[in-house]
């Protein structure tokens, strides 16, 4: 929280976008949130990611639930559509919302307490459906809005802030959503924009269900020693297996590269994902196989980060649904009210 | 890249654009800051203390620190006309509206020291080492050949500029230090001056000649060409009260500035500049171009002369030639011919104010002084101090014509020169100044100085309408801003003394600093060479006059970068820091002047 609004004044090289907005445009109110809580650097990556997707920010619906991390979209994306449902409801009313206007690009933001405890039907639900959204959650291990009570994804014998060791099994949200078939699932951390900034875009891009769970250090309850959610312990046991770079346009698939060095995913909006290996056997395409990886590695006590899993022949609800193509606002009467005649047909079909 | 050594004082001095800039480094935040707290008479004396002349400069300076001020950088691509603050109208603010100031002034040195200065000349340069010296005890004198203390500050800039109240005002303070002035007291001759003991002698007696223009016609039409300076001066005395019809000005700096707009008020209908180059080359300054245009004159420029014509030993006009520049192939550029016809302009009065020369009739060659082959005095550039140790140059006379505020600056090295001289002590040796760094903490949210960045545009001056300036050439012009203007140019200023101080050890690389800063300034990045790392930062820092603050390195292995450029100073960086990394300090650096602070041995304290 600062007492003066960010002023509008900018560096003078600040560029436009292809659709004619500079970054700052993409900002949203100043964060009320304590200073260097991981959530702003994800809220400054969600605003990079945007604008350097060229999206048109009235064409962005953000919905989350309750916590510090549901209060973001406040604070980026000032132009677009928002709202904050109840606690943990978040994945709900955006469905409902994604299938009454299937044209705006959908958002998520919530938080561990918001989707894995209170929300933790929601989340899950949400995966199996394949709602097309890109699912964020800013992930500290507690509740930092209630002051810092453990979450449900706090490491068991991480330590609190006042020195009791959290005694329960955590919930793995990238493990869960891995496997109720998530078609796009990353993790990454708060302090790396360098690596986050591209999954959000990749997720933006992806049609399908997208889980990004971004470690996002809590400064206030959770950045001590025994924290395993802490910047030092995350960076310490940070174990990337991949480099993300989001390319758009044509041109750029022609480019060459070693086919071990790289994978490239090509998405349903024409983009590129193309994933520079950092462990040469990980295949973010085979689910099965990420599966083993994670488990393997953070039973090791390593923080698996980078594009985990991709599913290149990913499908979404409306297509499972086999809805209207046309969002529904854009429909007239004489689409939503075929007629007496249609209507007999019906009826005679049920007799 | 180094760490930054911020204990180095011109470090952050730099980064005080306007401080840097001003000859006499003028803590220029500071006294807005001090205006805008409605602090007016606190405002005057910090620049009395640096500049001696705040009610003359906040009207007639130069103003260096104005193109080199942050705003002017920051507003680039933010509006429709990046603009500075207006630094020096501020400061005629705080000597408008400062009150009584005389109870604040230094008090006349109770016993003198035994020590005698002569300063011939009573302009800016002179009247600066009195008012440094004589507190301390020094008996000074100062000489001038004109009844009157001031200089060309009197004779010479118009009083539709700068009223005569000003200049008797701000002498004033000087010579009731205890300065002894003789007036009306031209010196002849150096050595006799020199017989007479002085310990010391200042030498500010100005570059008084006016340069000539040697032109078919000059000898016959001379009653109606004048040299620019003497012309002003014979306005000034009252000596000359009318001027032809239709007056030509040949020249393009502030004296021909000066010339055309007097002679507009003297009755000249038709006024008209005309210079040898082109627009944009003219020595004066952009403002007071505009200024003399918006007073109906235009500036014709290309056109070098030729010759006087006259008729019956009547000035009838002037023939001048076209030209265009042309650069060379080392890129220095020269006047060529268009081609086009010669022009001749008619007229009845010709001013030339193409250039002034130093002249020292009176400092007999085997005085020994030493004299460069241009005239010139041969100088410690620093001490001011010519062949003869005890003789010391300043403002026009040291290094040619330059303006009141260097003029200043160089009365303050001289009298430090002088006292560490007399107080036998090396004046090569020159003082540090005095710097504190201050944090303006007050709370988490809480600064002492007001972090607001103001949006507005820079504001007008009003003038008194131009057809009652006009009319009398004692009008002033522009009328100085009123109090609620005054805040609200302040607030443009950026508070750039408040600086931005990192702690590398403290840094948890949580990048709070860098996504809330709006200009972009902070990076955390690989170290690399210096030009290497200007390109790869969170905004490219392609301007090289400025400094990149570099951290030493971090958990990470990265370090901090600040680009210096365009910061706010808006201290969001160290508000959004969880582990006060970054602080907002107030950088507070005077000079150093004579008196015991320049002085390597300090008895006991007074
Ligand atoms: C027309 C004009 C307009 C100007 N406008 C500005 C302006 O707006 N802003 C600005 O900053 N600068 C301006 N300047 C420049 C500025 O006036 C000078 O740079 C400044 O006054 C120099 O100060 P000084 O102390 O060196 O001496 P000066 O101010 O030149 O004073 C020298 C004094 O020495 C006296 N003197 C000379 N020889 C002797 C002698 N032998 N014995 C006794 N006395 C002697 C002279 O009578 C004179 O009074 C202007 C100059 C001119 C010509
Ligand atoms: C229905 C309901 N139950 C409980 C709460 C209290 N509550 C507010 S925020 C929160 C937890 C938020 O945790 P998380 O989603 O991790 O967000 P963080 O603040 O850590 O970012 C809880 C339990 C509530 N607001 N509503
Ligand atoms: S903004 Fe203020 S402090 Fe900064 S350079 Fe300009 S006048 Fe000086
Ligand atoms: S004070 Fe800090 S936040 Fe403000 S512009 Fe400067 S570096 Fe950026
Ligand atoms: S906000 Fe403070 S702790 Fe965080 S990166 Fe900036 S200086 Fe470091
Ligand atoms: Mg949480």
């Amino acid at each position: 929280m600062t007492w003066i609004a960010k002023p509008r004044l900018h560096h003078p090289s600040l560029s436009r976008n292809a659709v004619g907005y500079t970054r700052r445009d993409y900002e949203g109110k100043v964060s009320t949130l304590c200073a260097g809580c991981g959530h702003d650097s994800i809220s400054a990556a969600i605003i990079q990611a945007c604008w350097e997707l060229d999206i048109e920010p009235h064409r962005v619906a953000k919905l989350s639930g309750i916590g510090c991390s549901s209060k973001t979209p406040d604070y980026f994306l000032g132009n677009s559509h928002g709202f904050n449902t109840v606690h943990g409801r978040m994945p709900s009313v955006l469905t409902g919302a994604n299938l009454a206007n299937r044209g705006l690009t959908y958002l998520g933001v919530s938080g561990d307490g918001d989707s894995a405890s209170i929300g933790m039907g929601q989340f899950v639900h949400a995966i199996r459906r394949g709602v097309d959204m890109a699912y964020i959650v800013e992930n500290n291990g507690v509740y930092g809005l209630t002051k810092g009570q453990f979450s449900a994804t706090a490491d068991q014998g991480s330590v609190s802030k006042r020195g009791v060791a959290n005694s329960d099994a955590p919930i793995d949200l990238v493990g869960l959503a891995l496997q109720l078939g998530a078609t796009y699932v990353a993790r990454g951390f708060s302090g790396d924009k360098a690596q986050l900034v591209p999954l959000i875009k990749g997720a933006l891009g992806h049609r399908g269900v997208a889980i990004l769970d971004v470690i996002s250090p809590c400064v206030a309850f959770n950045n001590h020693a025994g924290s395993t959610k802490s910047y030092d312990y995350v960076r310490e046991h940070n174990d990337a297996v991949n480099r993300l770079d989001v390319i758009e346009g044509r041109a750029a698939i022609a480019v060459d590269y070693d086919p071990g060095e790289a994978i490239d995913v090509v998405q349903h909006d024409g983009s590129v994902l193309r994933l520079r290996k950092l462990d040469p056997d990980y295949d973010p395409t085979d689910r099965l196989a990420a599966m083993a990886y994670v488990n393997l590695h953070q039973a090791r006590g390593e923080v698996v980060t980078g594009l985990l899993h991709v599913d290149p022949a990913a499908t979404d609800l409306h297509g499972h649904l086999g809805t209207v193509a046309t969002p529904l606002n854009q429909l007239g009467a004489a689409e939503l009210c075929p007629g007496a005649a249609a209507l007999a047909k019906i009826n005679a079909a049920l007799r | 890249m180094h760490p930054t050594d911020i204990r180095d004082p011109g470090y952050f001095h730099k980064v005080v654009d306007c401080q840097w800039a001003c000859p006499a480094h003028t803590p220029v935040p500071e006294y807005i800051r001090l205006i805008a707290a409605g602090r007016h008479a606190d405002a005057y004396m910090v620049n009395w203390r640096s500049n001696v002349f705040p009610g003359i400069l906040g009207r007639t300076c130069d103003r260096p620190c104005e193109p080199a001020c942050r705003r002017g950088r920051v507003e680039e691509g933010n509006g429709e006309k990046p603009e500075p603050v207006a630094i020096c109208r501020l400061k005629r603010v705080a000597a408008d509206l400062k009150g009584d100031v005389r109870a604040r002034m230094p008090k006349k040195a109770a016993r003198g020291n035994g020590r005698r200065i002569a300063c011939i000349g009573a302009g800016p340069a002179s009247l600066t080492v009195a008012r440094d010296l004589a507190p301390l005890g020094y008996q000074v004198t100062v000489y001038d050949a004109e009844a009157k203390a001031g200089g060309f500050m009197r004779t010479q800039v118009p009083r539709f500029r700068l009223p005569e109240p000003v200049i008797d005002e701000e002498v004033g303070y000087v010579l009731d230090l205890g300065v002894e002035f003789v007036g009306g007291r031209r010196i002849e001759s150096m050595k006799a001056l020199l017989a007479e003991g002085h310990d010391a002698v200042f030498v500010g007696c100005g570059a008084p000649r006016g340069r000539d223009l040697d032109l078919p016609g000059r000898r016959e039409a001379a009653a109606h060409i004048h040299i620019g300076i003497d012309w002003l001066a014979s306005v000034y005395f009252g000596h000359v009260e009318r001027v032809g019809r239709r007056v030509l000005v040949l020249g393009g700096g502030n004296t021909a500035m000066d010339c055309c707009r007097s002679a507009r008020r003297l009755g000249g209908e038709t006024v008209t500049v005309v210079v040898r180059s082109g627009f944009d080359e003219m020595k004066a300054s952009p403002w007071e171009k505009e200024d003399a245009m918006h007073e109906g004159i235009p500036i014709l420029d290309y056109r070098v002369p030729l010759a006087f014509e006259h008729e019956d030993g009547r000035l009838t006009g002037m023939r001048f030639q076209r030209v265009r520049a042309e650069y060379g192939a080392d890129g220095r550029r020269s006047l060529v011919p268009t081609g086009e016809p010669d022009e001749l302009i008619a007229c009845d009065e010709v001013l030339v104010a193409v250039g002034q020369e130093n002249a020292f009739p009176w400092i007999e060659r085997d005085a020994g002084i030493e004299f460069d082959r241009w005239g010139l005095p041969v100088l410690d550039k620093d001490t001011l101090q010519s062949s003869l140790p005890h003789v010391l140059f300043g403002g026009d006379a040291a290094f040619g014509p330059k303006n009141i505020i260097w003029a200043v600056a160089h009365g303050h090295e001289a009298a430090v020169s002088i006292d560490r001289l007399l107080s036998g002590e090396e004046p090569r040796e020159r003082p540090a100044p005095a710097v504190s760094l201050v944090s303006q903490k007050m709370g988490i949210h809480e600064w002492s100085y007001d972090n607001d960045i103001s949006p507005e545009e820079r504001h007008k001056v009003p003038w008194a309408p131009t057809e009652q300036a006009l009319r009398r050439i004692d009008l002033e012009v522009e009328l100085g801003f009123d109090d609620a203007t005054a805040w609200r140019e302040a607030q443009r200023c950026l508070n750039c003394d408040v600086q931005t101080v990192f702690e590398d050890g403290k840094c948890i690389e949580c990048d709070a600093c860098v996504d809330i800063c709006p200009m972009d300034c902070i990076s955390f990045t690989a170290n690399g060479p210096e030009d290497e790392l200007r390109t790869r930062l969170t905004a490219p820092a392609l301007n090289l006059a400025q400094d990149l603050y570099v951290s030493g390195p971090l958990k990470t292995a990265r370090v901090m970068v600040k680009d210096e450029d365009v910061c706010l100073h808006c201290g969001l960086c160290a508000e959004r820091c969880p582990t006060g990394a970054w602080d907002m300090r107030k950088f507070l650096l005077h000079t150093t002047q004579a008196g015991r602070s320049c002085r390597d041995a300090r008895p006991e304290a007074a």
